[in-house]
């Protein structure tokens, strides 16, 4: 019943908001069911429902991770989509708006999903309602980048439901009923025929792992969160990466629970840090901050996979990061957007010295650098340490130093972007100019209460979600 | 019936070449159709009758034979465009890779087991010699819309496996899956429109406005 209700609100929502004939009052139906969906995301945390019937779905810890921080980063990406849209009046916003819901629904129902079946069709959903959201410019970059990401992401999206249906058919060869269950799939893994097993495991992680936008795969990524609108952005990395690592973590549990689960993790370490590794290439000498932003994002998916390979300690810091990753991405893109309006221009050569033409966006685009290279004190300072500190104490030295290495070449590469885009000596302004975008209250506020999160969280983590996160982590790494 | 099904499944690895050497875009649009024709009759014949089964072949019949080549073909009458010209690699370079894929396919299944009632047959190699031939279409032509039927190949590959599963799976699944990859191949047909009117063509290899400077 609550987890219907979280299903089939924002489609609710989504059909008021094609319905609506009026494209200057539409944006605020997205606020209004965002506020809905966090009420009724409180009342399932506090009294939290039963699995439904057959069990396909139920909100465990690890969904409810998931559910709970792309739901705080959808709030304040439709928070801040009011005040975009009204700067463009011009274009119609009814698909805009109705497919970001809809696609509040779809990440609702990834997180809920325990069968394996469901939550593929789930994730796809997700990826083709992203397509438009993309093209919302419509014009020839957004094109290029639409088509990209779609045709790659589809492809990897194929390879992971053959990786499904591998790992349904290796319960037939060992003469079990067929099924999709993960709670099944987890009883049963040791039992589960291995060679079907195995390659069911590589087409998973190639799957999954192109639609998070881990290296070698990832090339859609620089181009679609490069022409996206901010706040599509902020949704494509922190929502859309959360789902399908949470797609992962579904393989990982399984994974875990077969006991010869050496092989898979050691994939998930070198991905990881291969990840790692393109974006500290890149990152370097980047001309558009919006691209560079998209290797931050590759650099960070690259941290949980990794983090996942390491396994024990490192899995509550996967999963803090993971937290803190959405987070965190959300102020980027979305201060990275205001910055954008404001100059007209994302490219490094025009925009300099942000601080001065928009305060309080600058500010939080150089406090957003900050959090997300992992500088004390904000929370991914916490979960990057907990999982460098696992990768030491558990004997993986190389692992643990690359990680280091590879922090430290990525936060020079983006301080060499980030602080001339921020500090630097800005353009001369030509006379009576009219200034296209100033900070307001309204297009501001969310990203200060994203912020003021990461930076409480990095000091002090409440214990409901503390015991969250250790619930979760237990999950992940074999428990019941 | 089992022969008959393996039959089926070398039809489908011949239109597999079919695809591959054309440079008719119409011509391969009709092949994957009729690949998914066969492939949609096929779950008929290895499997026990029940109505299950009967769903899933209107389905696959309706959507792999009828929508789906309608939707580009309608795609291909608005861009105007009859044939692929100039593939990053020729077409008979591509046959030839496609017969290595085909044979590494049939090598590779060997190593998996099979489950008794289904030991012999040819599910498994047809699955990945397809879906490989899919892959060497997408990655190796231009046009937008050869790379819809490069993909369109990759999702029969999958499908011919996913026979293996049919009537293991919840029906819930089933249609979702066939109505997402619909709805993809829908997007990818007006993204293709989106296109040809940008750039007055359906060269992909024009896209490259977006790199690393």
């Amino acid at each position: 019943m609550q987890l219907s209700l979280i299903l089939f609100m924002p489609v609710l929502g989504a059909i008021i908001a094609w319905l609506m004939p009026d494209n200057h009052r539409r944006p605020l139906v997205l606020p209004l069911f965002a506020v809905i969906h966090l009420a009724l995301l409180g009342w399932v945390l506090v009294d939290p429902p039963p699995a439904s019937a057959g069990g396909w779905f139920l909100l465990d810890p690890i969904g409810k991770l998931v559910m709970l921080s792309f739901s705080i980063l959808f709030a304040a990406c439709v928070w801040y989509a009011v005040n975009y849209l009204r700067y463009r009046k011009e274009r119609s916003n009814r698909i805009l708006c109705s497919a970001l819901l809809l696609c509040l629904s779809a990440m609702c129902l990834v997180s809920i999903s325990q069968n394996l079946g469901v939550l593929w069709v789930a994730l796809e959903t997700t990826s083709i309602l992203m397509a438009p959201l993309i093209y919302f410019n419509h014009n020839a970059r957004s094109l290029e980048a639409t088509w990209k990401y779609f045709l790659i992401c589809s492809v990897g999206i194929a390879m992971a439901l053959l990786g499904i249906f591998f790992l349904a058919y290796s319960t037939i060869v060992a003469h079990q009923d067929a099924t999709l269950l993960l709670s099944s799939l987890i009883e049963d893994a040791p039992r589960l025929n291995p060679e079907w097993r195995h390659t069911a495991f590589i087409f998973l992680l190639v799957g999954f792992g192109s639609k998070m936008g881990l290296a070698p795969m990832h090339t859609w990524k620089p181009d679609a969160y490069g022409e996206a609108p901010g706040m599509v952005g902020a949704l494509l990395a922190g929502g859309l990466v959360n789902c399908a690592f949470l797609c992962l973590m579904r393989v990982y549990q399984i994974a875990v629970a077969t006991q010869e689960a050496a092989t898979f993790q050691n994939a998930l370490i070198v991905m990881g840090l291969l990840s790692m590794g393109f974006a500290a290439v890149f990152m370097a000498r980047q001309s558009d901050f919006k691209r560079m932003l998209a290797y931050s994002s590759i650099e960070h998916v690259g941290i949980l996979t990794l983090a996942l390979g390491l396994g024990k300690g490192a899995l509550f810091g996967a999963l803090f990061h993971m937290v803190n990753n959405c987070l965190t991405k959300g102020v980027l893109f979305l201060s990275a957007g205001n910055i954008h309006r404001a100059f007209g221009s994302k490219s490094t050569v025009v925009v300099r010295g942000a601080i001065r033409w928009v305060p309080w966006s600058g500010a939080l685009f150089l406090a957003g650098f900050l959090a997300i290279t992992g500088s004390p004190p904000f929370a991914p300072f916490v979960s990057e340490f907990t999982i460098v500190s696992s990768a030491f104490t558990t004997g993986n030295y190389w692992a643990g130093s690359l990680f280091l290495v590879f922090l430290a070449i990525i936060f020079i590469g983006m301080a060499l972007t980030v602080l001339p885009v921020v500090l630097g000596e800005p353009p001369e302004r030509e006379a009576g100019a009219a200034v296209p975008y100033r900070d307001n209250f309204v297009s501001v506020l969310p990203l200060m209460v994203l912020m003021a999160v990461m930076l409480v969280l990095g000091i002090w983590v409440p214990a409901p979600l503390r015991d969250l996160l250790i619930a979760a982590a237990g999950l992940l790494g074999g428990g019941r | 019936m089992d022969s008959l099904a393996d039959q089926f499944l070398v039809l489908s690895l011949l239109i597999n070449f079919i695809v591959l050497g054309t440079s008719r875009l119409g011509f391969a649009v009709r092949a994957v159709a009729i690949q998914g024709v066969v492939l949609g009759f096929l779950p008929a014949l290895i499997h026990p009758f029940s109505w299950h089964i009967v769903f899933i072949v209107v389905l696959m019949l309706s959507v792999k034979g009828i929508l789906i080549p309608w939707l580009i073909t309608n795609a291909i009458r608005k861009a105007e465009i009859k044939r692929e010209v100039e593939p990053f690699i020729g077409y008979i370079p591509t046959l030839v890779l496609g017969a290595i894929c085909t044979a590494l396919a049939f090598i590779f299944a060997k190593r998996l087991p099979m489950a008794v009632e289904h030991q012999g047959l040819l599910f498994v190699p047809a699955s990945i010699a397809t879906l490989m031939t899919g892959f060497l279409v997408l990655t190796t032509r231009r046009k937008a819309i050869s790379q819809v039927i490069g993909y369109l190949l990759m999702e029969n590959g999958i499908f011919i496996f996913g026979l293996l599963l049919a009537g293991a799976m919840p029906v819930m699944v089933e249609a979702g899956a066939v109505l997402d990859l619909l709805v993809a191949i829908f997007v990818m047909g007006i993204v293709m429109n989106h296109i040809s009117r940008e750039f007055s063509s359906l060269d992909t290899s024009r896209l490259t406005m977006l790199k690393e400077e």
